[in-house]
């Protein structure tokens, strides 16, 4: 039953074969004898599920209910859920119980999904390998000692080890996309303001964006129907009603212009990564498509630019973290500095502290004109190459990643070689673009992921290509190796 | 340029976060790190290009001025550390 993709488990339900009791019982059983392994979930809410699930036979049962209803999926600890145990993988909210959903947890039980639990992910989103989590990291499933990416790390390795079909994740410079490459899943980050940012904990709120992570592109067309939409909670949502993402998949690709980022196949590029790539976008050629050379020249820019600024909003947004209102307080502060200071202190990681003091740095007066003020100004640089290039071709393709997954504590001690894994996905986060990635081989054995980075809320059309792509592939189909249940 | 220890103090106390003297020397070396990844802005030319605050470039969405959210005092305190009296305690600001 774990083999089922969402529009399978939908077909499923829809004929009677089995009843959403009976797969989310078969998930909880497989996150419980497996899962002591991946360490993909930080909380697993098994009596609320089979309470959901119990509900949505009901609805099934009297028929009209929506296309997500009584599919499991699971949230990322980003995502604000009702009595249930936010963390954002920080110690910082180990004992947070918000006392409201996110907008996105909101839409999925308003149609019926179930929530098995919420996954694992590097602290407050800042992380490319899910170790920086105060849980432990996540183990990929396709390698014992490889990282799953991150921060949506333990989204992608529980889809990648079949123990739900899809999971919500975000993405603030590749957070979905990186992962989903590195696990052999499709995740979509959707155009900036398309899935409303209300109760999702805010890292870097220009960039952060929610979004799908699945096995492949239909599954994340039904769940990107579901999370889309405009909501006056948050006035940075696009004010655009949802659409039925499913409905243009199998329209065809022929006579489409797919731009090939010159810049994207520098070195750095594993050159098998490479050799898969070009080897995908033949497969696009043979459907009817047309590759165009293309030039994105402020490329090397993006991973500069994007550290000024979300570390920027970084150090903004984590202020809220006083010790006073929720999260961690520190014991027996002297005076109030000594209470921000100390329990800012000892509950954030590493990362998020060095995150906040270069935020700080570049905020400060004196540097502010020199890196905030410039790195915006690049942004609209970075920004104005894709629209240039947009004039030419309808969609962009190339690595997801310079890299497959890495191994656990290979990057630890270098924290830039980490950051440069985001090279190919940052620049559409800083342009507000939407970008996918989708699987397309492998190198020794573990998965490369292709990006399709699309026009702004061209999101139909990357599902499209996705989609028209995995019709005639079967590269995310493959699934890794389940390990022998813990003793 | 080198982050000396008084940056990264001043910068320690900017945030309101406490570093501890074990790990000063590696935050400076990060930071040094990170100044230098950071600069490579400084070899485009940016002049007269306005700055992009933010990916959109729409109009911000307006509600009604009109009281919508129920009053969630009592959920909202029950998150907090310590509370007495429906209000966040902090240490004495005042003698």
């Amino acid at each position: 039953m774990h083999q089922f993709t969402i529009a399978e488990i939908i077909r499923g339900l829809k004929n009677k074969q089995f009843s959403s009791m009976e797969i989310t019982r078969h998930l909880l059983t497989r996150i419980t004898q497996l899962d002591s392994h991946y360490n993909s979930f930080i909380t697993v809410t098994a009596e609320q599920a089979l309470a959901e699930a119990a509900s949505a036979d009901k609805r099934l049962a009297e028929g009209g209910a929506p296309s997500m209803c009584g599919v499991p999926i699971a949230h990322k600890d980003i995502f604000c859920t009702t009595a249930v145990r936010t963390s954002c993988g920080s110690k910082m909210l180990d004992n947070f119980v918000p006392p409201y959903d996110a907008s996105v947890v909101a839409s999925f039980k308003h149609c019926g999904s179930i929530s098995l639990g919420k996954t694992n992910m590097d602290e407050f989103a800042m992380g490319s390998s899910n170790e920086n989590s105060h849980y432990g990291a996540t183990i990929n499933p396709w390698g014992n000692n490889r990282v799953p990416g991150g921060s949506s790390g333990g989204s992608a390795a529980a889809v990648a080890a079949r123990l739900l079909p899809g999971a919500t994740a975000s993405d603030t410079g590749g957070s979905i996309r990186q992962p989903a490459a590195l696990t052999n899943t499709t995740g979509l980050k959707p155009t900036y303001g398309r899935i409303s940012r209300w109760g999702m904990v805010a890292f870097a709120s220009s960039l952060d964006q929610a979004g799908p992570l699945a096995r492949n592109a239909e599954d994340v067309a039904h769940m990107l129907s579901v999370m889309a939409g405009a909501d006056v909670r948050d006035s940075t949502c696009l004010n655009r009603p949802s659409q039925d993402y499913t409905l243009g998949l199998n329209k065809s690709v022929n006579g489409l212009k797919i731009g090939v980022p010159k810049e994207y196949f520098s070195a750095g590029l594993h050159p098998e990564i490479a050799v898969r790539i070009e080897a995908a976008l033949k497969e696009y050629v043979k459907l009817g498509a047309e590759l165009i050379e293309i030039s994105l020249p402020h490329t090397a820019m993006a991973v500069p630019t994007y550290y000024v600024i979300a570390s920027a909003e970084a150090s903004t947004n984590l202020s809220r973290f006083d010790g006073v209102r929720y999260g961690y307080r520190c014991n027996n502060p002297t005076n109030l500095r000594d209470l921000y200071k100390r329990s800012r202190g000892e509950a954030f990681g590493e990362e998020v502290k060095r995150r906040i003091l270069i935020g700080s740095y570049v905020l400060s007066a004196g540097y502010y004109d020199a890196y905030y003020k410039k790195a915006q100004q690049v942004r609209r640089l970075i920004k104005q190459d894709f629209v240039d290039a947009f004039k030419r071709v309808d969609v962009i393709m190339g690595p997801t990643t310079p890299t497959p997954a890495f191994a656990l504590g290979e990057k630890n001690a270098d924290p830039i070689a980490m950051y440069l894994q985001d090279i190919y996905t940052i620049a559409a986060s800083l342009s507000g673009l939407p970008g996918m990635s989708v699987p397309c081989g492998l190198v020794n054995g573990l998965p490369v992921g292709l990006q399709i980075i699309g026009n702004y809320l061209d999101e139909a059309r990357m599902l499209n290509l996705a989609h028209q792509y995995q019709q005639v592939t079967d590269w995310h189909q493959a699934e890794a190796a389940t390990p022998a249940p813990a003793a | 340029m080198t982050v000396n220890r008084q940056t990264i103090e001043e910068l320690a106390e900017l945030a309101k976060i406490s570093i501890s003297e074990t790990t000063i020397d590696g935050v400076s070396g990060h930071l040094d790190d990170m100044l230098q990844l950071l600069g490579q802005l400084q070899t485009i030319n940016t002049e007269g290009i306005q700055p992009m605050a933010h990916p959109l470039e729409t109009q911000q969405l307006l509600r009604s001025d009109i009281v919508a959210e129920p009053n969630n005092r009592e959920a909202l305190l029950a998150t907090a550390p310590l509370t007495a009296e429906g209000l966040f305690l902090v240490p004495k600001v005042i003698d």
